[in-house]
């Protein structure tokens, strides 16, 4: 037995205690739908889990009805001192039932038992309490004195972090005030159901959370219904586009939390350990299905040989398998859809030229896999050093001066995270300033956490999630705040904004 | 004694810190409130609107990459030419708007006041917008506003100063580069505050005036992939929702119409509309 044999150390799923079929959570109450539904299976066996409500146009309108009627008459006319509660217990919730969740976030996404117990749920409950803090504190927010909620808010989240992204949705919007109706992804809903009982369990005020699920035309159906006053969205450019063009003209206040192809650069005198490990972490966490993962590396030239060797050989000791076993370093991929995209795309990568490599590894029979790939002799032209491939596929590229990788990491419309290691301060914030980037790592990668904004420039999306700028993206100024500097201008100018006020008038006449 | 024969001036466009006349050769009649000739203000097309894009994209680096203490001077330099150039602004004031001497005269007191308020955010904006995080870690971690790069204003068409410069000097503080449409019935004030920034250490490209039919430019504008963001201010009168959807194919960031007086209002919101908020976290050694 060598060093890397284990016995098989799976994670019991007699902690679940899973219906056989789950409604939609509805002003307080899981209803059936009016529509057809689905089953939810793992990635990893293809086994189906639990039967899951399709939501219709009728059970979207039902959900937003609910929260309004939540808003209006409850959540809004609460304190934020009383909402806050509410956070903190839910906060407690999470913790107390963490394995429970963990357990079905890894059955029902694919993803590695250690990463939903340590990373995921862990930052669900810290999310959760972290905001619960600041529903009583609203006015220090940054959005001026009188900060008011925005009223319903439409989210629909995707299936990389069920829960995670549940939580960064559903934790600031109800800490400013908002109710919510909330869509998890079609091959995800497990674990927000899971999350509902927990509100249950919280005594929230009906109709302050509704979980609709379904596919794409319940998101849809949800961020366009007429109701909704604010739309968050986290998932890929091609739908925040469609989000964003649909939602034109309405008012709807929105966030966009789309796609990234973070650069990864590793300069001479990075400390190479630590770098080897956060070249890994960065794009072969999560199946590298991250939306930040750093997937394409730029490496500097005099060491681009020793770093793709050592990666090599860091790629050997990583064990691909059974998202419930302890030991598992990379778990499946989430659907047979995406595990087509990523072969796909890998297959475009060898034709381009690319140099294709993945260590030697069993995959499971069953189920939907993809071993850990590494492309070399890549160029910035290549489509995998251009489009987001959302799989454990790392495309290594080189640079030779500190303003060659700025250019190529720069050189894409994406703008979410990025990457820098280097021994050297100086080097590292001067990269830093020059990256267009709304995340950068320095000396470590795929680090979140409830105090810390996140979200994109550009084509990655707009507003932020996290910290106090993620609080004030469910927030506008309250009516009758003015800047200090239209008071000072309208009290001490007051007889020639009058003058002016009429002139402005005439012209229009 | 001989009366003098007055040299009036060829109102060109503003880009790339010259002035030159649309590319189209197309001019357009400015009248006064009463309908009467007052100049041929150049008609610019989109070629014009993409050479000002390509202006204001090169310009980036420099103004934004500049100190915040140095943006805060020569913003406030504007105002001083400004302040300096008071006569002609409000005599082109009255001239187009058709309005009292007095109330020209207060247009342009609150454009060089509101100038000077932005001109003193530069080197401030960023300490009340970001904020050191307290991360549960050994990290360093500290969120600080950008400039989101080149912002296209559709300017307010009812006023012919303190609209534009409402509009323009909030884009400008954070660092980004502008290219503005201005009112295309009084253009005139536009023109002539190119003129104040082409002597103001402002560099080249920062700021560029296109005159013209904003139904014409802005959708141009509003679809050009290097343009980060659009404010729709002025644009009530036009297909805006239009522009908007236009502007989400490359998800630019978009401020809607205002209308009336108050329309862009002094804000700090204005100021962050056209920022990104950056998070670098760095790693503190265990020791």
């Amino acid at each position: 037995m060598s060093f890397l044999e284990y016995a098989p150390a799976p994670e019991s799923t007699a902690i679940l205690d899973l219906k056989p079929e789950y409604g939609l959570f509805i002003d307080g109450e899981f209803t059936p739908a009016a529509g057809e539904s689905f089953l939810t299976i793992s990635p990893a066996t293809e086994k189906p889990i639990a039967r899951i409500a399709n939501g219709t146009e009728a059970d979207v309108d039902r959900a937003v009805a609910a929260a309004r009627k939540a808003y209006e008459k409850t959540w809004s006319r609460m304190s934020g001192r009383d909402r806050g509660k509410y956070l903190f217990r839910i906060a407690r919730l999470v913790q107390e039932r963490a394995r429970e969740l963990a357990v079905a976030e890894s059955l029902d996404n694919g993803k590695p038992i250690k990463e939903s117990r340590d990373v995921d749920v862990p930052l669900v409950a810290a999310w959760f309490f972290y905001y619960a803090g600041w529903a009583d504190k609203l006015e220090y927010a940054g959005v001026g004195a009188n900060p008011r909620s925005l009223g319903v808010a439409a989210q629909v989240i995707p299936w990389n972090f069920p829960l995670l992204m549940l939580a960064w949705k559903i934790a600031p919007a109800l800490a400013a005030g908002n109710t919510v109706v909330l869509k998890p992804a079609e091959t995800t809903p497990l674990t927000a159901l899971l999350f509902a009982e927990i509100l249950q369990q919280a005594d929230l005020p009906a109709g302050v959370v509704n979980i609709v699920t379904g596919a794409g035309e319940t998101g849809r159906a949800l961020v366009n219904h007429p109701d909704v006053n604010k739309v968050a969205f986290t998932g890929s450019t091609a739908v925040g586009r469609e989000i964003a063009r649909s939602t034109a003209g309405t008012g709807k206040k929105l966030t966009l939390e789309l796609g990234g192809k973070a650069a990864n650069i590793v300069f001479d005198d990075a400390p190479i350990d630590q770098a080897i490990e956060g070249i890994v972490n960065g794009i072969f966490f999560n199946q590298g299905h991250v939306c930040c993962a750093g997937s394409r590396l730029l490496v500097q030239e005099s060491i681009h040989d020793e770093v793709v060797e050592r990666l090599k050989s860091r790629l050997e000791t990583l064990r691909v398998g059974d998202p419930l076993d302890k030991n598992t370093d990379v778990g499946a991929i989430n659907s047979a859809e995406q595990l087509a995209r990523i072969r796909e795309l890998s297959e475009i990568g060898e034709a381009e030229g690319a140099e294709r490599w993945s260590p030697a590894c069993e995959l499971p029979e069953n189920g939907f896999w993809f071993a850990p790939t590494i492309f070399t002799n890549v160029s910035t032209s290549h489509r995998i050093a251009r489009e987001e491939i959302f799989g454990p596929v790392l495309s290594v590229l080189s640079f030779r001066t500190p303003a060659e990788a700025i250019a190529k990491a720069n050189n894409t419309p994406y703008g979410l995270s990025a990457g820098i290691w280097s021994e050297k301060g100086s080097r590292i914030l001067a990269v830093a300033d020059k990256l267009r980037a709304g995340v950068i790592w320095a000396n470590t990668f795929n680090r979140f956490d409830p105090a810390s904004p996140f979200g994109g420039y550009k084509e990655s999306g707009y507003g932020r999630e996290g910290g106090r700028h993620g609080l004030a993206a469910y927030l506008k100024e309250g009516a009758g705040a003015m800047s200090e500097s239209a008071v000072r201008s309208r009290r001490d100018a007051s007889p020639e904004r009058a003058v002016l006020s009429q002139s402005t008038t005439k012209e229009e006449q | 004694m001989s009366t003098h024969v007055s040299v009036p001036k060829t109102y060109k466009l503003y880009v790339n810190g010259a002035f030159p006349r649309s590319e189209s050769g197309r001019v357009y009649e400015v009248v006064d409130s009463k309908g009467r000739f007052l100049a041929n203000a150049a008609q610019a097309s989109r070629k014009d609107a993409r050479d000002a894009v390509v202006a204001a994209r090169a310009a980036v680096g420099g103004w934004s990459g500049a100190t915040a203490y140095n943006r805060g001077q020569v913003l406030y330099r504007v105002a001083e030419v400004l302040e300096g150039r008071r006569a002609q602004f409000e005599d082109e004031i009255v001239r187009q708007e058709g309005v009292s001497a007095s109330a020209a005269r207060a247009q342009v007191d609150e454009a060089i006041d509101r100038w000077v308020w932005y001109a003193g955010w530069a080197d401030k904006y960023a300490q009340v917008a970001g904020n050191a995080n307290p991360v549960s870690g050994p990290y360093f971690n500290l969120s600080v506003p950008e400039p989101t790069g080149v912002v296209a204003i559709v300017a307010p068409q009812d006023s012919a100063l303190l609209g534009l410069v409402s509009a323009v000097a909030p884009a400008l503080v954070a660092g980004n580069t502008v290219v503005v449409v201005a009112s295309e019935a009084h253009p005139l004030s536009a023109i002539t505050l190119g003129e104040v920034l082409a002597t103001s250490d402002l560099p080249k490209g920062v700021v560029n005036v296109l005159t013209g039919s904003p139904a014409e430019l802005a959708p141009w504008l509003a679809s050009h992939a290097d343009v980060n963001a659009l404010d729709l201010v002025g644009a009530s009168a036009l297909e805006w929702i239009d522009l908007e959807i236009a502007a989400a194919e490359t998800l630019k960031r978009v401020l809607p119409p205002e209308e009336g007086p108050d329309a862009a209002a002094p804000s700090l919101a204005r100021i962050g509309a056209f920022t990104e908020i950056k998070t670098v976290w760095h790693t503190k050694a265990l020791i």
